[in-house]
């Protein structure tokens, strides 16, 4: 038998509230398949599960909060039979249909505005309760305080709080030339409709993917007093919420896509999470955390690693400001590249050598474009499977 | 202005409050720069003009973005494309 667990989402997450089940007793399910929707105060996250196998029993309901690593439902493994015992009360026990259907996204609103979603009327495929049929409700009556939002705050300020009491670290800073890869992106882009238009935050993710192959001791998780490296690099990128608070969920597999893969998987990406929609892999697999301020942002920015990744890597503004190329000025576009590190498992000179690394690469755009990773990699990461313990 | 320029303000504020729910239409002034108004970061900004272009039928050249700043340069910008 397989325990379908709650997956660790993140340093800032020990709850969630579970919103749906996806799945039924009996139903087979294949590994990677979202079997539930769990609320957190970041996001609506679509929980995956890591084996293939059937569903025996479910032991949590909606509603119900749940702590991490509890079990949410068991799983058969294939091949394995069920004993009816247990499996045949609990699918008398399946709630009844008669409710009419709430969509996630609205179950969650309605959760954080404090609405019971049943009150609404549907206005959705077969009169199911929509996100824009909670709003209506809640215009309808007086707001109550943005609980969520002080949520989030708080789960930030918990993470924050370990990484500062825990983490020893030291940062760099590195002003990297962009006028090569910035010529590069005009070039590329010209030719392109403006659906598949690159942004220059997806070649410098790309940039520390790549540079991070000969740095493992940034790329990991530092867990029981001691390091263990990922084996491939899943990017957490920052992407600011609107209305406040953020969430850095992982771009997978970084160094082996194409720019134009990871250009629309960064744009599905800030889509869902702005939505408040983010799948459980996302939430737990980031081996390191990139944060880019993008235009109109701060110079440079020294992050504060999310733990129990070991270093962040931050990129300032973008803009044209003076630069000294063999003894004469020019204005060029520049980038100020920062990197957070742990002292427990690298240290400042190896932190160097990899923003040198990073810049380096950041002035061969052509072949960051063409570039996989260095060997073949397993394309197994090492976290969400820890999750769902077999027994 | 004229009414040609109000017909083309609401449904690019339309395009905008999808990606800013928070955008009221009253409080942009059009002559300043939107992102000094709206918090836009550059995948925003880049969803905003492919849904400029998905409206209107506009191509816009990656050349132009630095064009648009405010409300009113996007509303000519449109004009000049769509006349």
């Amino acid at each position: 038998m397989i325990e379908f667990k709650l997956p660790s989402l993140g340093a800032d997450m020990d709850e969630g509230t579970l919103l749906e089940w996806r799945v039924k007793p009996g139903d087979s399910v294949k590994r990677g398949q979202v079997l539930a929707v769990v609320d957190t105060s970041k996001a609506a996250v679509d929980v995956e599960v890591w084996n293939d196998g059937q569903v025996g029993a479910l032991r949590v309901q909606p509603g119900e909060k749940i702590p991490v690593g509890a079990v949410l439902a068991t799983l058969l493994e294939p091949g394995e039979t069920a004993a009816p015992s247990v499996i045949a009360p609990r699918l008398a026990a399946v709630p009844s249909t008669s409710r009419h259907a709430v969509s996630p996204s609205a179950r969650r609103r309605a959760l954080e505005l404090g609405i019971d979603p049943e009150a609404a009327s549907g206005s959705g495929v077969q009169g199911s309760v929509t996100r824009a049929d909670i709003e209506t409700l809640a215009r309808a009556r007086p707001a109550p305080a943005s609980d969520h939002l002080q949520a989030m705050r708080q789960a930030i300020a918990a993470a924050m709080s370990r990484s500062k009491r825990e983490i020893p670290h030291y940062y760099l800073s590195e002003t990297i030339p962009m006028d090569a890869a910035t010529a590069w992106l005009q070039r590329h882009n010209a030719a392109l409709p403006i659906t598949e238009r690159i942004l220059p935050a997806v070649l410098q993710i790309k940039a520390v993917a790549l540079a991070l192959q000969r740095f493992p001791e940034l790329n990991g998780f530092y867990r029981d007093g001691g390091f263990v490296p990922a084996v491939t690099v899943h990017a957490g990128v920052a992407i600011s919420l609107r209305g406040g608070g953020l969430v850095a969920p992982a771009l997978h597999d970084v160094a082996a896509k194409p720019l134009e893969l990871l250009m629309q998987e960064l744009a599905d990406l800030v889509k869902r999470a702005r939505a408040g929609s983010l799948r459980s892999s996302e939430m737990s697999d980031p081996s390191i955390t990139i944060t880019n301020l993008g235009e109109g942002g701060a110079e440079s920015v020294f992050g504060v690693i999310y733990p129990p990744q070991v270093a962040l890597v931050g990129f300032g503004s973008m803009g044209v400001r003076p630069w000294v190329q063999r003894g004469v000025p020019r204005a060029i576009p520049l980038v100020t590249a920062t990197l957070a590190g742990d002292h427990r498992v690298s240290d400042g000179h190896r932190g160097a050598l990899f923003l040198a690394e990073l810049r380096d690469l950041l002035q061969r755009p052509d072949a960051l474009a063409h570039s996989g990773p260095d060997s073949s990699t397993d394309t197994e990461g090492s976290l969400p499977w820890a999750a769902n313990a077999k027994h | 202005m004229g009414s040609e320029r109000q017909a083309l303000i609401a449904p690019v504020l339309d395009i905008l409050r999808a990606i800013a729910p928070e955008v009221e239409a009253g409080a942009l002034d059009p002559a300043q720069p939107l992102r000094r108004q709206v918090d836009l970061d550059s995948m925003d900004w880049l969803n905003f003009l492919v849904g400029l272009h998905q409206k209107f039928g506009v191509t816009i050249a990656e050349a132009d973005y630095t064009k648009l700043v405010c409300l009113n340069d996007v509303v000519d910008y449109l004009r000049a494309r769509l006349a």
